[in-house]
């Protein structure tokens, strides 16, 4: 019984990885793209903290590679960036859930300008050198949100019983 | 024990100490198939196959995400007022007045112009097709000037097609995938458009910068004809771009003695808006046109100063 209701619940998951997909291609104004927050390496951050034995790096793969052919950047950039994240995450997992939140914050903001270092690098590789300041905008968005979403993935994980 | 462990009251992990999930091994492999992938991806063409299948299955939620601006749009017509509307209809009215009577000089330059080049014995000047489609509302990769539309190769869109509006040149499709097309701006930075200014038929390249009001012309010389204000229309020379048709307006000319050539930039005459409809061009030669839907006839715009 245990094992189906855990089979079962693999919804929430899917679910939490498609509202992020959405939300990173949502049209926002031109002036607010730039801010955009990470919502990928967010759901990331937080599967591969309290369910590395479920969510790991093949499935932090998949998901990069599906941003990637939503925002038409090179196939493989967001997965790449994403798999370092998760990497980090899975190694420290033990360590990082029993931080403070402020703390957890202070870990967030290093994993996403790990994170979107990464994809200036590759960009700059490319040409896409523009907007160097404009990039580490979402480094302090995307942390600044990390509570809030933990609290909010933490509640759908304790009334759906993904464990 | 756990909670002694985990500081998240939710947490409750079957195991204290998870296998380890993240193995060099398989981190390593992972790592090499997405520098892999990017390498074939970046020499376009080698992947052409699963970014297809990749688009086939993304394409449910671009759909949702265009969902609700295509709904705001199609609630705005059903529920526009009568007044609207009448307004809107003697406005469109007055613009095919407009438009009729320029299209009646047209046609009487169009036989100049053939006959002119009869007596050249130059080649007859081909016209193509269009075929209407829409911007998806969703947002691409801020850094670069992608947009996608909601046609694809089943409705004839091939790679390097050119995409025009109502004013001019938006750009060319750089991937088309099975039910959607991306395309790249005029004004992406790995875009160069071959123009002539309208004026003088000075040749040159309309360079992307990154700015969605800005194209650079680098390699105009210091004593080269230009003037602000001059229109810049595609020269049609590299065969990507068809001829004759308005890319840009200069809004900056700057002569420097000590540089060898001047500082030239442009503003894009075509629009850029969320939802706008867009035109494919389809030329008249081959690629052969595989009888897309709700085609019609297009002429070449009248060559002449921006309105």
């Amino acid at each position: 019984m245990n094992f189906v209701l855990r089979r079962r619940a693999n919804w929430v998951i899917v679910v939490t990885y498609l509202v992020a997909l959405l939300l990173s291609i949502w049209p926002l104004p031109d002036w607010a793209e730039a801010f955009r927050p990470a919502w990928l390496l967010l759901a990331t951050i937080y599967w591969c903290l309290f369910l590395p034995h479920r969510v790991g790096l093949l499935v932090t793969f998949g998901v990069g590679i599906l941003l990637d052919a939503l925002t038409g950047s090179l196939l493989g950039e967001h997965a790449l960036a994403l798999l370092l994240i998760a990497w980090v995450t899975l190694k420290l997992h033990l360590q990082i859930r029993v931080f403070p939140w402020w703390q957890q914050m202070l870990v967030v903001f290093l994993l996403s300008l790990l994170y979107s270092f990464v994809l200036y690098w590759v960009d700059g590789m490319l040409g896409y050198t523009q907007g160097a300041l404009l990039r580490w905008m979402p480094v302090l968005i995307t942390s600044l949100l990390w509570p809030w979403s933990m609290q909010l993935l933490g509640m759908l994980q304790q009334r759906f019983q993904v464990n | 024990m756990t909670r002694m462990f985990t500081f998240h009251p939710l947490q409750r992990s079957p195991r204290l100490f998870t296998r380890n999930p993240a193995g060099a091994l398989r981190t390593l492999l992972l790592i090499a198939a997405c520098i892999v992938l990017m390498f074939y991806d970046h020499q376009r063409g080698h992947l052409e196959k699963v970014h297809a299948a990749l688009s086939t299955v993304v394409y449910p939620i671009q759909a949702a995400v265009n969902a609700p601006y295509a709904l705001a749009g199609w609630a705005e017509q059903k529920l526009a007022t009568h007044s609207a509307l009448v307004r809107e209809n003697a406005s469109l009215q007055k613009q095919l007045l407009t438009d009729s009577a320029q299209l009646q000089q047209f046609q009487a330059l169009e036989q100049e112009n053939a006959s002119l080049r009869d007596l050249l014995q130059a080649g007859q000047r081909l016209d193509g097709q269009v075929m209407a489609a829409t911007l998806l509302a969703v947002d691409m990769d801020p850094f670069r000037h992608v947009i996608t539309i909601d046609k694809g190769t089943r409705a004839g869109v091939f790679d390097g097609q050119t995409l025009l509006d109502a004013h001019g040149i938006i750009g060319q499709i750089i991937r088309a995938d099975p039910l959607s097309s991306e395309a790249a701006l005029i004004t992406d930075p790995t875009q160069a458009v071959p123009v002539q200014i309208n004026r003088t038929g000075l040749r040159t390249l309309a360079i992307g910068t990154a700015d969605p009001g800005l194209l650079s012309l680098p390699y105009l010389a210091n004593n080269a004809d230009v003037r602000v204000g001059d229109l810049l229309v595609t020269s049609g020379l590299a065969g990507r771009y068809p001829a004759g048709y308005p890319v840009a307006v200069i809004t900056q000319v700057q002569r420097n003695p000590a540089d060898p050539f001047a500082r030239v930039s442009a503003r894009p005459v075509a629009e850029l808006n969320r939802g706008h409809a867009v035109l494919l061009f389809f030329p008249a030669v081959a690629p052969p046109l595989p009888s897309p839907p709700q085609t019609h006839s297009v002429k070449k715009p009248p060559k002449g100063k921006p309105r």
